[in-house]
């Protein structure tokens, strides 16, 4: 009785290993087109979906992106979440996972200079010089969280130059990120609201309604870091991409979208993984 | 410790929860009234409306309350027309939000309540010749009292404990719009952790106190076998 109960075992473990041993194959079989995560502040999704085609479409690498707040991912990478890279979208976080010794030092650079647009969907709203913050004929003023996210520091940044803080102050309101922000005035329910310009270009045109595109002194630049994380220092496929995204075809790409796109990085020394 | 934006987030939560959960009795005792009564082939399917926020994520709420109540949406246009401008962004557009968000946990209390009583305690007053009104305030809503209380607590800390539906529409405004779940969230993101703890441990003592009342009166009023609930 013993006897067969432990053969019955045996074969079902028989079984198992085979099946194990099956998927080990398959796996093995797939191997070469790697999968990569990569965590992606919301401001760069537009281009960083293109540069995803472009990449998946040469390499034959899979990548699986993440948009959300800098913020958030900050936040998930410490406690272990498993992403391969991230695009921040300041240098303050990439640099702070680095000092946690959360990503990889020499992998770090600058990918990204952002800029401010202020944008309406209505046609007119919004003249070539901004005076319609000063007219302050609008309701309410859409401005990424401040705390949060660099484009609403750089957007209250903007609103002090101006001497408008005060006076619009009764009008703001608060996306968690910079894609809630542009959401808030794209669905009509906010008049203006300063917005990345990257997400009101098509075609290196404002796509829609009307935008005052902030001149840069009124601002401090909006520099946004990438950095390879520990789950990411050892995968080929990830030099691979790290390779193409600070290639001068994917920088066309990432200016395309009303980025500029610094050639050192901030601390002024050559971009690593040339 | 909590800070002066902490306590603004406290003192707003408050004030949402406590208009919410008297518009909430004010329309979810009639509707209660007459889902308990009616025979009508509208009470399934009213009934379904009633319950489907239970169901739906918040974010389907937040999305829909944000297109409909926004400018290009119907009500949008209809607030817009009666001079109230729109509502997302405003305290009262949380209101509404919250009013349609906590429906379910208001009116399924009273709902059960009138239903244990059965139709004999109102049939009863009527041979005394109790009109229909006076039946409703001196029979049916004593005897739904402990139903009414239950319905209460649970709009009242729902509300309080809301969250995706206020992110989505609510824009973060100090004192207008930025309740406790949603300045729990910017300490989160700003990193600010320790602020986080002191607000959150606020709310798991908070939650954790009405539920604890709400059962011992649970229990209390059962012991004199009155049967209700949720």
């Amino acid at each position: 009785m013993r006897r067969s109960l432990w053969g019955i075992v045996m074969q079902r473990n028989m079984l198992v290993m085979k099946g194990l041993l099956a998927l080990a194959v398959i796996l093995a079989g797939s191997a070469r087109a790697d999968e990569l995560t990569v965590a992606v502040a919301s401001n760069f999704t537009a281009p960083m979906q293109e540069l995803a085609r472009q990449f998946e479409a040469r390499s034959g690498h899979k990548l699986k992106l993440s948009f959300g707040s800098s913020g958030k991912f900050f936040a998930q990478i410490s406690h272990g979440a498993p992403y391969h890279a991230f695009f921040s979208a300041d240098q303050a976080k990439p640099a702070k996972l680095v000092e946690l010794e959360l990503a990889d030092a020499s992998s770090r650079f600058t990918y990204a200079e952002g800029k401010l647009a202020l944008w309406s969907r209505k046609p007119e709203l919004v003249d070539a010089e901004g005076e319609v913050l000063k007219r302050g004929e609008f309701r309410k003023l859409a401005l990424a969280n401040p705390k949060l996210a660099p484009y609403g520091a750089a957007a209250v940044e903007v609103l002090q130059h101006l001497q408008l803080e005060e006076q619009t102050r009764a009008h703001w309101v608060h996306g968690e990120n910079i894609s809630q922000t542009y959401q808030f005035v794209a669905s009509g329910n906010a008049d203006l609201g300063m917005v990345a310009l990257s997400q009101i270009l098509e075609n290196r045109k404002v796509a829609e309604g009307s935008a005052w595109i902030v001149p840069a002194q009124l601002y401090n630049p909006i520099r946004q870091d990438a950095v390879v994380l520990k789950r990411g220092a050892n995968a080929p496929a990830l030099r691979e991409f790290w390779t193409y995204i600070q290639s001068a075809e994917a920088k066309e790409i990432i200016r395309a979208y009303g980025y500029s796109t610094p050639p050192q990085d901030g601390n002024g020394r050559d971009n690593a993984d040339r | 410790m909590l800070t002066d934006d902490d306590l603004a987030a406290i003192w707003l939560t408050l004030r949402l929860a406590t208009t919410v959960t008297i518009l909430l009795l004010i329309i979810g005792t009639p509707l209660a009234l007459w889902l308990a009564n009616t025979r009508s082939l509208a009470k399934g399917p009213v009934s379904a409306l009633v319950a489907l926020p239970l169901v739906l994520p918040p974010t389907v709420i937040g999305f829909y309350l944000l297109m409909f109540m926004g400018p290009s949406g119907p009500i949008g246009q209809l607030t817009e027309t009666l001079g109230l401008g729109t509502l997302p962004f405003t305290f009262w557009g949380l209101v509404v939000a919250s009013v349609i968000y906590s429906l379910p946990f208001v009116v399924q209390p009273i709902r059960n309540a009138i239903e244990a009583q059965g139709a004999r305690p109102s049939e009863v007053a009527a041979t005394l010749r109790a009109s229909l009104w006076d039946r409703f305030w001196s029979v049916t809503l004593p005897l739904a009292k402990p139903g009414i209380l239950t319905a209460s607590v649970l709009g009242f800390a729902h509300t309080v404990g809301e969250f995706g539906v206020v992110l989505m529409i609510g824009g973060n405004i100090p004192g207008e719009t930025r309740v406790v779940s949603v300045q729990i969230y910017d300490h989160v993101e700003a990193l600010e952790y320790a602020q986080a703890h002191w607000l959150s441990a606020v709310m798991v003592g908070f939650s954790f106190v009405v539920l604890l009342a709400l059962y011992l009166l649970q229990q209390r009023k059962s012991a004199l076998g009155t049967p209700y609930g949720i």
